[in-house]
């Protein structure tokens, strides 16, 4: 602890030092004066150690915890205690549904907007977690499949008038559909190279709906697309954005839903283990193409089904919406929240998404706190938020010794 | 020997990795109720042999037999890893590779993968046939955590087992796949004395009891001895002699390609 002191003591003074000219002298070129400023050195010194002496503090907590790991007598925290109690999980759950329903009563209609805004992104999250979470295939350019939804919708409802409800699933299939597509070239790729190409494909997407007027109307974009319709009952602005939620809301609970099960499934075991060892997984008789098709297929489903939701919403949409600031978005959610758990992932899009529309006044500094809060998760917390649970088989294991055991 | 059903085949095996030519011509074949043994100095070529029978790579020359009871023949040259395993021919490696996140009975769970057949839509309606499904192949394979003497661990993550228990996981999680052959890459590696005693006696009794036959590489003598007939000897690629423990015991070439120097070391 002294020591810690110490050092936090001699990183201030350096940063004293080398701010000094900077902070501490100001030349008043008007009046050929010069200001001394020492109080802000002041706050300099202060401001470091204590970040420092808190860095400190925090590397040595990790220590101490991964030493505590790898004796192997790890003590589940209480929290995850809490989280793996079955009967709270449900109220908590239960509670939560209650809220997101009569949230549209509660607030007006700018924060309702906010919250669709959210929870595209967690229906994303969710959708990317599948591919880079579970199977464990890097993909730069998910938004790609997005956008195919987006522009479904936008390209059938401009030219043949069809309705949301029935582009819908056909948002969800075409986006299946380029997943396929674009998944057989790579199914050989791993880790890195992986991740450029789809970089890759991502990129000649937005400039392939940028330069093909044409079909896409290029930079100019799609306007005036219908929202979704109730039994023809005319809404107004209000009534739309709180149907939106709803129509959003349905979508969000059934991607969880799906995604779970799909997880606690020979299907989802076969993607976690493919994450974890490929050669073992063949030779274990895993078929590595289908699944890995598979999981990047149904991970391009969601996004392709939000993206018609999305076109929906916005009434209007162009290439700027499908870039990489957004693959690399949806993939800092599914990063922060941590790596396959589907809770980490709806709070990471929570955070990453009402966090910058409600600290409007940091607008500016938005990809600093991305960039630090990565970098800082990236050491503290490697894992995400929250890891992954999976309780599934250890109930029916303990069940099964119960049984055994008695019988 | 000469009625026993052959279960794999090997004919004139030859791999080559650009110039080096690993594994030479070898023939080899494993029957019905065997416990067949590949030995060999280091780089003699047995875990490369071992990788071209199971799929892993493609063989530069020779056949790769398979004969499953009351089945066609199949040849397994140029077939992929899973479906060799789907075959009935299962593995284990030598540099332990397990699913290291995942839970022991899940690890045995990926075995069963290729014997069910739950889909995307069954797992996302979960009806009863994919819940009863799901509840069989946990059963077996906590039963087969059971036979390899793992069930207290079977909710750990497979990386906080010790090390011989990894190695047992590994068989596991291969029988898991409802082999006929089962191939093992030093089972043994990283035992201590006591670990690999009881090893012999699951070996034996995956022989015995599941009707499993086993082509096994090792380095421990003893247990090879003990266990396994015939015995196959490898050197830089070849194959330099096969037969009964003792024959192999008392063969020339292997004393001084292999025996000789652990006698002289002892
Ligand atoms: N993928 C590869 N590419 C190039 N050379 C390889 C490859 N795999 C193995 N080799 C070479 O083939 C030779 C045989 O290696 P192999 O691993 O089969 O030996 P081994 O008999 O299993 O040895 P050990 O007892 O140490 O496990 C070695 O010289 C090795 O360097
Ligand atoms: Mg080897």
């Amino acid at each position: 602890m002294l020591r810690g002191f110490k050092q936090s003591l001699i990183v201030s003074a350096w940063f004293v030092f080398l701010t000094f000219p900077l902070m501490a002298v100001r030349v008043n070129t008007t009046e050929q004066l010069v200001e001394w400023r020492f109080q802000n050195l002041l706050w300099v010194a202060l401001a470091t150690f204590g970040l420092s002496y808190v860095w400190r503090y925090m590397l040595e907590r990790k220590q101490a915890k991964k030493q505590v790991d790898e004796l192997g007598n790890e003590k589940p925290s209480k929290t995850r205690l809490l989280m793996e109690d079955m009967s709270f999980r449900y109220k908590a759950m239960g509670a939560l549904l209650v809220f997101a329903l009569v949230f549209p009563l509660l607030f007006d209609s700018y924060q309702v907007n906010i919250m669709n805004l959210a929870l595209i992104y967690v229906v994303l999250g969710l959708g990317l977690n599948i591919s880079v979470g579970l199977a464990g295939l890097l993909d730069l350019g998910y938004i790609a499949f997005f956008g195919v939804g987006a522009y479904t919708y936008g390209l059938l409802n401009y030219h043949f008038d069809l309705g949301f409800w029935a582009v819908l699933p056909v948002g969800g299939v075409l986006g299946c559909l380029f997943g396929v597509v674009l998944g057989f070239p790579i199914l050989r790729l791993r880790g890195d190279y992986l991740a450029i190409v789809t970089l890759g494909f991502g990129m000649i997407f937005q400039i392939v709906l940028q330069n093909w007027s044409d079909f896409t109307q290029g930079m100019a974009g799609i306007s005036k697309i219908a929202s979704p319709g109730l039994f023809g009952i005319d809404m107004n602005i209000t009534g739309s954005i709180t149907y939106i939620y709803y129509i959003m809301l349905a979508l969000v609970v059934f991607t969880i839903l799906v995604t779970m099960r799909l997880r606690n499934s020979r299907i989802g075991r076969a993607w976690i283990a493919l994450r974890e060892d490929e050669i073992a997984c063949v030779a274990m008789g895993i078929d590595m193409a289908r699944t890995k098709l598979s999981a990047y297929a149904l991970g391009a489903f969601w996004a392709g089904m939000i993206g018609v939701l999305f076109a929906a919403k916005q009434a209007y949409i162009n290439p700027a919406s499908f870039g990489f600031m957004e693959s690399a978005i949806v993939l800092s959610i599914v990063v922060l929240g941590g790596m396959g758990s589907i809770l980490g992932v709806i709070l990471g899009a929570f955070i990453l998404i009402l966090m910058p529309e409600y600290l409007r006044a940091f607008a500016e500094y938005r990809m600093l706190a991305f960039g630090a809060a990565m970098v800082l998760m990236m050491i503290f917390r490697p894992q995400g938020l929250i890891s992954n649970i999976r309780q599934k088989y250890e109930y029916q294991g303990n069940d099964l010794k119960e049984k055994t055991e008695n019988g | 020997m000469a009625e026993k059903h052959k279960f794999l085949e090997v004919k004139g095996l030859t791999m080559d990795f650009g110039g080096l030519r690993a594994v030479d011509s070898v023939s080899l074949e494993v029957c019905e109720g065997e416990i067949a043994a590949l030995i060999g100095p280091n780089g003699a070529g047995k875990t490369t042999f071992f990788n071209c029978v199971t799929g892993i790579y493609t063989p530069t020359k020779g056949d790769i037999l398979l004969h499953p009871k009351g089945q066609p023949t199949r040849r397994l040259n140029g077939l992929k890893p899973n479906k060799v395993t789907e075959m009935g021919l299962a593995r284990t490696f030598q540099n332990i590779r397990l699913f290291s996140d995942m839970t022991v009975l899940e690890n045995v769970m990926i075995g069963r993968h290729c014997r069910t057949k739950s889909g995307i839509f069954r797992s996302i309606v979960r009806g009863r046939g994919m819940r009863e499904e799901e509840q069989q192949i946990v059963e077996s394979s906590y039963e087969l955590l059971k036979k390899v003497g793992l069930a207290e661990f079977s909710n750990d993550f497979a990386k906080n087992l010790p090390y011989g228990a990894q190695r047992r996981l590994e068989i596991a999680r291969a029988m898991a796949t409802d082999p006929f052959l089962l191939l093992l890459d030093e089972p043994a590696a990283g035992m201590n004395p006591q670990e690999t005693a009881d090893l012999d006696q699951l070996i034996c009794k995956i022989s015995e009891e599941d009707r499993i036959a086993i082509l096994l590489i090792e380095h421990d003598m003893k247990l090879v001895m003990n266990i396994s007939n015939p015995i196959y000897v490898m050197e830089y690629g070849k194959k330099i002699a096969e037969g009964s423990p003792q024959q192999i015991k008392d063969n020339p070439k292997v004393i001084e390609a292999y025996l000789g120097e652990e006698t002289e070391d002892a």
